[in-house]
C-alpha cells in the first residue's frame, strides 16, 4: 500500500515538473492547468510501470544513476563511430547473427532498461525479451556462446543498473 | 558559443547522413534498424544540443525533446525487430548465427 502511494506521488510530482519545465511559467492558471491534468494522469496509470517503480531509494543508487547515465553516454558515442566506420568501409565487414544472453537482473524496469541500452550501444538490439533471456541482433558477432556473449554485451550496464534497480 | 553551437550542428547532420547511408547499404532488415536507431539517436541528441547553443533560452524544452527520444527510439526498434523476426523476414545471407530461431523452433 506504502509503495503504491509513493509510486502515484513520485509519478504526479514528475508530470507536475515536466509540465512546469515546457510552460516555464508560474501564472495562476498554467499551473492549475498542469495539477489537474498530472492528478487525472497519475490516477489513471497509477498501477502501471514507470522509471520509479522498483527503484531502489539506497543513497547508493541515487550515486549509481548519474555514472550510468555517462557510461550509457559515452558507450552511444562509441557505437555511432563504430557505425559510421561500418558505413564507411567499402567491404561493409559485418558478421550478423541473433545471440542469447541471460540477465541477473529481476525488477520489470531494470530489465527494460538494460534492453533499451542495449538497444542504443555498439552494434547490438534487442530483438526478444523472455524472462531472463535477452536475443540480441549482433552486427559483428564476436562469439556465439551465451556466457561469452553475456559477458560482452549486458555486463557492462547490469553492473549499474543491479544497484539501482536489482 | 555560436562556434561550439554550429560545430553540434554539424556533428549531428554528419552522424545523421552516416545513418542514412547505412539504411542503404546494410544488408537485412535487423542492420539497417541498428543504423537506424543508434545514428538518429546521437544525431538528433548532438543537433538538439547545438541549437541549444544557438539559442540558451530553448535549453530546458530541448533537453525534454532529447529525453523523449531517448526513452522511445530504442522501445521502437526492439518492437520493429521483434515484429519483422516473428514473420520470418529474411535475413542477410552472412548471418551467422540465429538462437532466437533456434528457440523458437522454426527453421532459419
Amino acid at each position: 500500500m506504502m509503495s503504491k502511494l509513493k509510486d502515484f506521488a513520485l509519478l504526479f510530482a514528475a508530470l507536475l515538473l515536466f509540465w512546469g519545465l515546457l510552460n516555464a511559467s508560474l501564472a495562476t492558471d498554467v499551473v492549475l492547468v498542469g495539477l489537474v491534468a498530472a492528478l487525472v494522469i497519475a490516477l489513471l496509470f497509477r498501477n502501471s510501470l514507470s522509471v520509479f517503480s522498483e527503484f531502489r531509494a539506497t543513497p547508493r543508487a541515487f550515486a549509481t544513476a548519474p555514472v550510468y547515465v555517462l557510461y550509457f553516454l559515452k558507450e552511444l558515442v562509441k557505437s555511432n563511430l563504430r557505425l559510421a566506420a561500418i558505413v564507411l568501409s567499402p567491404s561493409l565487414p559485418v558478421t550478423p547473427g541473433i545471440v542469447k544472453v541471460r540477465t541477473k537482473l529481476k525488477s520489470r524496469m531494470g530489465r527494460l532498461l538494460l534492453a533499451n541500452s542495449i538497444t542504443l550501444t555498439p552494434g547490438t538490439l534487442t530483438v526478444e525479451l523472455r524472462d531472463e533471456w535477452l536475443y540480441i541482433h549482433w552486427v559483428t558477432v564476436e562469439s556465439t556462446d551465451i556466457d561469452a556473449a553475456t559477458a560482452n554485451i549486458v555486463a557492462g550496464f547490469e553492473h549499474y543498473l543491479e544497484v539501482m534497480y536489482g | 558559443m555560436d562556434i561550439l553551437g554550429g560545430l553540434l550542428l554539424v556533428a549531428g547532420a554528419a552522424f545523421l547522413f552516416f545513418g542514412g547511408l547505412g539504411l542503404l547499404r546494410m544488408p537485412d532488415v535487423f542492420n539497417r534498424i541498428q543504423a537506424g536507431t543508434k545514428a538518429t539517436t546521437l544525431g538528433t541528441l548532438l543537433t538538439l544540443a547545438g541549437v541549444g547553443c544557438l539559442q540558451p533560452a530553448w535549453a530546458l524544452k530541448l533537453l525534454l525533446i532529447g529525453l523523449f527520444i531517448l526513452f522511445t527510439n530504442p522501445i521502437s526498434s526492439q518492437v520493429l525487430a521483434r515484429a519483422a523476426h516473428r514473420i520470418g523476414t529474411e535475413k542477410a545471407s552472412r548471418t551467422v548465427v540465429d538462437h532466437l530461431a533456434e528457440d523458437t523452433g522454426e527453421s532459419s
